[in-house]
């Protein structure tokens, strides 16, 4: 506890009946660049507000370098924040915006700080520019000179990029996170585009409903979600409904509607006779002709393709299982043609540790 | 546009107007006579302004516009910031609705009820009673134009503020007050043009010595008119339309300017 930067511990905030935190803890180290990532209304923008301190949790504490904030309002808190829509203050000049928070530095102090953070941002010499005379771009690199002017502890971002278009957005993902590197200070990117999240972070929250989900790096998330919800939200996946019959060492042996799977699992994991979901994803599955199947390849399945998509840089297939349902298999194009065609028989195996299995 | 529209359009502005016209054609007539052109001649404007009672009223109706426009100002501000700021509370549309119940409210019941209240507490009428009635009639119009320009303002702006370090006072004046000084400064400039013309409320509530304008140029009709009358009229109509101009261009440059957000 006494290491971490930021210490959220049981943090709950409900507005009426509703419960947009529940039950929320995180701890966070001193230069991380941390996401939350969620649907809208999943509660990481409450959660982004209350460590600024413009809500006030229902209970649950708030540790800021070992300090409560609990009786901290916004403007004493060594914590800053990019505005969704920027929030520029459309009566002042580019610099006036970005110097408002600097105090005690005197007006040539001020000016030299500002002129630093403009730099820092690539907008010098825009200080007398007005905030309505600049591009999306511009006007979102001012907001987050302005954010970082006092040097927060933490800097929090919501949905920084979610105002540009694509382009712009791929490039500024990169920019944001070299600047995150160079300056070492901690961020809070809220954002609900999976992609962005991956991108940017060392550490992902997932967010459902109130509630943080899974903390993890992309990969741990990507590969091992813990739950359906985070599955599915970073990516397609394959969701088979089974039951776990046994287990050998850390693969389980699980009865489906496709018959018995094997899926490498955590010591932690259900036990036999408990209703799971095998997650696996598209791109895991090695498809075949119909006849190559092993007996050797503990997982074997059958099925006839249905739907092919051919994406660039990858193909998917859609394949008819013997039970009638659907599994989605995408192979790396490589420049070659699509090896089968709608109505062909196929072959399906996946090695056990591709699998995932997940609570039903 | 089509001549019809054209025509319509003609026909509607010369209803509106012809008579203010015909009024500020006839202030400049040499004649004695309202109704026969003897010439053009200022001598009408001379005479109005060597005639002390009427310049009295003037000086009067001047001094109560602005007093009272500046009180219907600071309670209509804080009004409206109150609604907007308030969130939602029991009663939250019975308040808007009593605060903009005085510019729909037929200005006789107006000054009947201001008269009652101002007889029954003892309070002398003049100058102060007046000051009072006009800003009750300008508040609601300040409420309104500050509300508006309240709605379109984006929150995030203050939080921004409020995050930088600024606290609750210095957000205001920095922040708030600069973006809603327009909305401000136009219902002033209402407020003050509502006072400047009612007639109706200030005879119930003036008193000795405290003879509007308005109430003079009335009183002076009803013993004839006179050219004198027109020059009068022509002022006030002129003044009335420069400080409705300003009012209008401050509002529209409040749109114009912040809007509520910067759509990328």
């Amino acid at each position: 506890m006494s290491t971490a930067l930021l210490s959220l511990a049981h943090v709950t905030k409900a507005f009426g009946a509703d419960m947009a935190l529940d039950d929320v803890s995180l701890d966070l180290a001193a230069g991380e660049f941390f996401c939350l990532l969620g649907p809208s209304g999943c509660g990481k923008s409450t959660l982004l507000r209350l460590i600024a301190g413009f809500e006030a949790p229902t209970s649950g504490t708030l540790h800021l370098a070992g300090e409560d904030m609990a009786a901290r309002p916004p403007h004493r808190r060594p914590v800053n924040m990019m505005f969704q829509s920027y929030a520029l203050f459309p009566h002042m000049d580019v610099a006036a915006n970005v110097g408002y928070g600097l105090k005690g530095l005197g007006r040539a102090g001020i000016a030299a700080r500002v002129d630093e953070l403009l730099r820092l941002v690539r907008l010098d010499g825009f200080g007398r520019r007005r905030p309505d005379t600049l591009s999306g771009g511009q006007r979102q690199r001012v907001a987050l000179a302005r954010a970082l002017a006092r040097e927060p502890k933490i800097l929090l971002l919501d949905e920084p990029l979610g105002a540009l278009d694509r382009t712009l957005r791929d490039e500024t993902q990169g920019e944001l996170r070299a600047l995150q590197k160079r300056l070492g200070t901690t961020f809070i990117v809220v954002t609900h585009d999976p992609g962005e999240a991956m991108a940017l972070a060392d550490r992902i929250g997932v967010m459902d409903r109130g509630r943080l989900v899974q903390v993890g790096d992309a990969a741990t998330l990507y590969e091992r979600p813990a739950t359906r919800f985070v599955a599915g939200l970073l990516g397609d996946v394959n969701l088979i409904a089974g039951q776990v019959a046994d287990r050998t060492g850390d693969i389980a042996r699980v009865e489906t509607g496709l018959g018995s799977l094997h899926a490498g699992v955590q010591p932690d994991a259900p036990g036999a006779g408990a209703a799971v979901v095998v997650a696996l994803r598209p791109e895991r599955i090695v498809l075949g002709p119909a006849d190559t199947a092993t007996d050797a390849e503990p997982n074997a399945l059958a099925g006839h393709v249905t739907e092919i998509t051919y994406l660039g840089d990858r193909i998917r297939h859609r394949v008819r299982m013997a039970d009638g349902s659907e599994i989605r298999a995408t192979v790396a194009a490589g420049g070659q043609a699509p090896a089968f065609a709608p109505g062909d028989a196929v072959a399906l195996g996946f090695p056990p540790g591709a699998a995932t299995l997940l609570p039903a | 546009m089509s001549v019809l529209n054209r025509v319509a359009l003609g026909l509607g502005l010369t209803f509106l107007y012809a008579p203010i016209l015909v009024l500020a054609v006839y202030s400049f007539n040499a004649s004695a006579l309202v109704t026969v052109w003897g010439g053009f001649s200022t001598r009408w404007y001379a005479i109005l302004f060597a005639d002390r009672p009427l310049i009295d009223a003037a000086l009067v109706s001047l001094r109560v516009a602005a007093a009272s426009a500046l009180v219907a100002t600071i309670l209509g501000g804080l009004a409206a910031l109150a609604l907007d700021r308030a969130g939602r509370f029991a009663g939250r549309s019975l308040f808007t609705g009593l605060v903009y119940a005085p510019m729909v409210m037929p200005e006789v019941i107006t000054g009947l009820s201001l008269l009652l209240l101002f007889v029954g507490i003892g309070l002398d009428r003049g100058i102060v009673t007046l000051v009072i009635a006009h800003a009750t009639l300008g508040l609601g119009f300040v409420a309104v134009l500050v509300g508006a320009r309240l709605k379109g303002l984006d929150l995030a702006l203050e939080l921004a503020a409020a995050d930088l370090g600024a606290g609750p006072l210095r957000v205001y004046a920095t922040i708030t007050l600069p973006l809603i000084a327009p909305a401000l400064a136009a219902g002033f400039l209402l407020a003050f043009t509502l006072s400047l013309d009612d007639l109706v409320i200030a005879s119930f509530v003036s008193g000795p010595g405290a003879t509007t304008l308005p109430m003079r140029l009335y009183s002076q009709v009803r013993l004839g008119v006179n050219p004198e009358i027109n020059a009068a009229s022509t002022l006030l109509v002129a003044g009335v339309t420069v400080i409705v101009l300003g009012a209008t261009w401050l509002t529209g440059r409040n749109a114009a300017k912040a809007g509520p957000t910067y759509g990328a």
